[in-house]
């Protein structure tokens, strides 16, 4: 019974998930539980999913990354603008688009760790810049009208598989190698745990938590192409309001808003727990407004959770030392 | 004269140290008291006790004639104690007038009538010879200032009985005589002062009696006119080493590290050379700028100027990494804030400093980093029942073995220990002693910070004392002697 419960511990966004499938399947069958639906959940979560891996490399290294949806918005504007006004190939037009997308990610993590400012503020800062560079760069209105070849990272599928979830498992794969079995992926964890620890034990701090945010740029802007793909268009909103959405998947996922706590497999869960929601909730005709403060109550219950379970050990630390 | 507080035999017991052991000790009206002692004698334990911050085990507390077992913060301050501590409890941005009756009013209603406040902060301040603006901030004072209106907001709450930590320890020559003549003042008020300071000249200048505390017990109290300061050492000092130090094979190599005109942090510039083999000593008294001088040379903090050799060598160390680089290792005071990662495994703790040798293309090899760590975890011998034990689990003793893995592991040549056995239990202090020994003869140069008296001139084989951040003497091991380098820690060339 013990070893039950310690599993299921160890499991309990996993097993979130799968209660909260199971109990969509009760209330609407094969409606919601049939393999297009699936795969619908899969596709609409995987930009989401890649965003979310970013967000957490920050998190892992202490730090945060609100602009990740402006950054989004950014890159389908910039992308469309290249491929439309200017007539560049499709592919350098993305190049170029992730580039300047990553590049704003090390001016956020820069300008962050050099200043010291709180991540959630200086990067809530980024995000109303990148939002307004991105109106500005589009004029205000979307940008209809791409090349044919451009769309194929949003809508095309490798057998049944669509490609953006493909992108999203790769994604997911060489992050969680990179956190797990690299030492440049543990000095993530470690200055997270302890930047004061990790700088006296000769890591470069400043350059992981920079990187992290360069990452999540770099993330940010293969989640845009994808995103470009699949609005068709370049959309200076596109991204709006994912950077809650992000960070309530990587709470979910459990990594810790203290940092230098969480596992890429577990993000992953926590951003398909929001997909099977959001999913089941439309389904059952649950209206938008209901469903923001659905997400809304879920990334509280999240952070929560992760600040009580903190208090709770704390607690027990303290009663073992005395 | 009557007296306004007596303690009883006060005791205080923590878990494995009697901190207080049936202290006794009497404040009179209008009198000025000096505490002194060595660190951890029980001075700032008893001053909790009296202000209530902590509850005594045992014994009495008389203030103005009534009998209390125990203090509140609440209740001693009704009672017009007050304490005045190192680090000031102002608002910075906030102005003096606001800050001397901070948490009290000075007139009805919900709408504060500043005038008021800033005549009633006015005839405060009078009481001093210098003038403060009651309308100025107090983040634009010196904080000898500072530290006046701290002593204006007691006045305030008609304090009878104001305790003062170290006040002199961040003023001026000048702004001394300034307190002394303040203290004075206050005496003729009828109010009385408990005064602990370091710098026992002072006591001379400003006292009337001296109690003297050792290992948690009042050794003497006596007017302070019946001492001379040789006795006053004699009395804190009191005591041969009684603790056992394991024996060493001295042997001294080539010079290892060498710190050339070092300074910045606040520490003037010191120069010394340490051999391969040796275990340097720093003593000086807490905030003498012995942590201060080993994070500069760990690059921790910026120099404001000064060289630094290894082996020969001039290295710039502009930041840890580089003197990692350099093979140079520091094990914090701060073992929980900077030492161990915490929530860290113990595997991830040990080769956290060498993980990118351990590694191929950037891929760390798993098994070099487990036997890496099983390494270390039997050469310290740290007891855990497993490598993957999160650091945060383990005693004390075994968090700061696992904070000397790392450096062991990454092969340094130089070890500095910054209190390496604070708050760790007996038999692991043994422990420690004895790999400070073995690294030592295994030709490390090490440096050793400790506030224990004993236990340093116990394991040096040399002793650099600061005072006040500077270098003010050094000591071979045949001229250790307690007196002698408490001495030169209280400032004296």
């Amino acid at each position: 019974m013990k070893k039950a419960l310690d599993i299921l511990k160890k499991h309990s966004v996993e097993a979130v998930l799968l209660v909260l499938m199971l109990m969509f399947t009760i209330v609407k069958g094969t409606i919601f539980l049939n393999i297009n639906n699936i795969i619908t959940i899969l596709r609409q979560s995987s930009i989401l999913g890649i965003m979310s891996i970013g967000m957490m490399f920050c998190m892992l290294s202490g730090g945060l990354n609100l602009a990740v949806g402006s950054m989004v918005s950014l890159v389908t504007v910039t992308s469309a603008v290249f491929m439309t006004s200017m007539n560049i190939p499709w592919p350098v037009a993305f190049l170029v688009s992730v580039a300047i997308c990553t590049f704003s990610g090390w001016a956020t993590g820069f300008i962050i760790v050099k200043t010291r400012i709180w991540p959630m503020i200086g990067s809530l800062a980024m995000q109303t810049i990148l939002s307004g560079v991105a109106y500005i760069v589009c004029g205000g209105l979307p940008i209809y009208d791409l090349p044919k070849g451009s769309i194929i990272f949003g809508q095309a599928n490798i057998g049944v598989i669509p490609l953006p979830v493909i992108i999203l498992l790769a994604v997911a794969v060489v992050s969680a190698f990179i956190l797990n079995k690299t030492y440049f992926g543990r000095h993530f964890y470690v200055s997270g745990s302890n930047v004061e620890a990790a700088r006296l034990s000769g890591i470069n701090t400043s350059r992981i938590c920079i990187m992290s945010y360069v990452i999540s740029g770099f993330l940010c802007g293969i989640a845009g192409v994808i995103m470009t793909g699949r609005v068709s268009s370049g959309q200076p909103a596109a991204g709006k309001g994912m950077d809650m959405t992000c960070l309530t998947a990587v709470v979910l996922g459990g990594v810790s808003m203290n940092g230098g706590e969480g596992k890429v497999s577990k993000v992953v869960v926590g951003v398909f727990i929001l997909g099977v929601l959001k999913n089941g909730m439309t389904i059952m005709n649950v209206d938008e407004y209901t469903q923001m403060i659905v997400e809304g109550l879920i990334f509280l219950f999240a952070v929560c959770f992760d600040s009580l379970q903190r208090i709770l050990s704390e607690r027990t630390g303290k009663k073992k030392a005395a | 004269m009557s007296n306004i507080l007596e303690v009883k035999n006060i005791t205080k017991i923590y878990p494995g140290v009697v901190a207080l052991n049936r202290v006794s000790m009497d404040v009179r009206e209008g009198e000025v008291h000096a505490l002194i002692g060595e660190n951890g004698a029980g001075k700032s334990t008893l001053i909790k006790v009296i202000t209530g911050a902590i509850e005594p085990n045992d014994g009495e507390i008389v203030y103005g004639g009534k009998s209390y077992s125990k203090m509140s913060p609440e209740l001693s301050r009704q009672l017009g104690i007050e304490a005045i501590y190192q680090e000031f409890n102002l608002a910075p941005a906030v102005s003096v007038a606001e800050n001397i009756y901070i948490g009290s009013k000075v007139n009805d209603g919900a709408v504060i009538d500043y005038k008021k406040l800033y005549s009633e902060a006015a005839k405060v301040l009078d009481n001093f010879t210098v003038e403060i603006s009651p309308k100025s901030l107090v983040k634009d004072l010196t904080v000898a200032y500072m530290q006046l209106v701290e002593i204006a907001k007691a006045i305030a709450r008609n304090a009878r009985l104001i305790i003062m930590d170290e006040p002199t320890a961040p003023l001026t020559e000048d702004e001394v005589g300034n307190l002394f003549e303040i203290i004075k003042e206050l005496k003729k008020q009828g109010v009385s002062v408990i005064y602990i300071s370091h710098r026992l000249d002072e006591l001379f200048a400003v006292s009337d009696r001296v109690t003297v505390m050792r290992d948690g017990e009042v050794i003497v109290t006596k007017d302070t006119k019946d001492f001379n300061k040789e006795q006053l050492i004699y009395h804190m000092v009191g005591r041969g080493l009684n603790e056992t130090f394991p024996e060493r094979n001295v042997t001294y190599g080539e010079p290892v590290l060498e710190v050339k005109e070092l300074c910045g942090n606040g520490v003037a510039p010191v120069s010394f050379t340490l051999r391969k083999g040796e275990v340097l000593g720093l003593a000086g008294l807490v905030g003498a700028g012995r942590t201060e001088l080993v994070r500069l040379i760990f690059g921790a903090d910026p120099k404001d100027g000064g060289k630094i050799f290894i082996e020969g060598k001039e290295t710039a160390i502009n930041k840890p990494q580089d003197a990692v680089r350099s093979g140079i290792g520091l094990v914090s005071e701060d073992r929980k804030a900077q030492g161990v990662f915490l929530r860290m495994s113990i595997k991830t703790n040990i080769t956290v400093t060498i993980l990118e040798k351990l590694a191929k293309w950037g891929v760390i090899n798993r098994r070099a980093e487990n036997d890496c760590a099983v390494e270390y975890r039997e050469a310290l011998n740290i007891k855990t029942p497993s490598l993957e034990q999160l650091a945060g689990n383990l005693s004390g003793g075994n968090q700061q073995k696992v904070a000397l893995a790392k450096w062991l592991a990454s092969k340094s040549k130089v070890l500095i220990l910054d209190e390496p056995t604070r708050g760790i239990d007996v038999g692991a202090k043994q422990e420690i002693y004895q790999l400070i020994n073995r690294l030592a003869e295994e030709g490390l140069g090490i440096i050793v910070i400790s506030s224990e008296m004993e236990e340093i001139l116990g394991i040096t084989d040399r002793l650099l004392i600061l005072s006040e951040g500077r270098l003010s003497g050094t000591l071979m091991k045949e001229e250790y002697s307690q007196t002698t380098v408490l001495k030169y820690a209280s400032g004296e060339q």
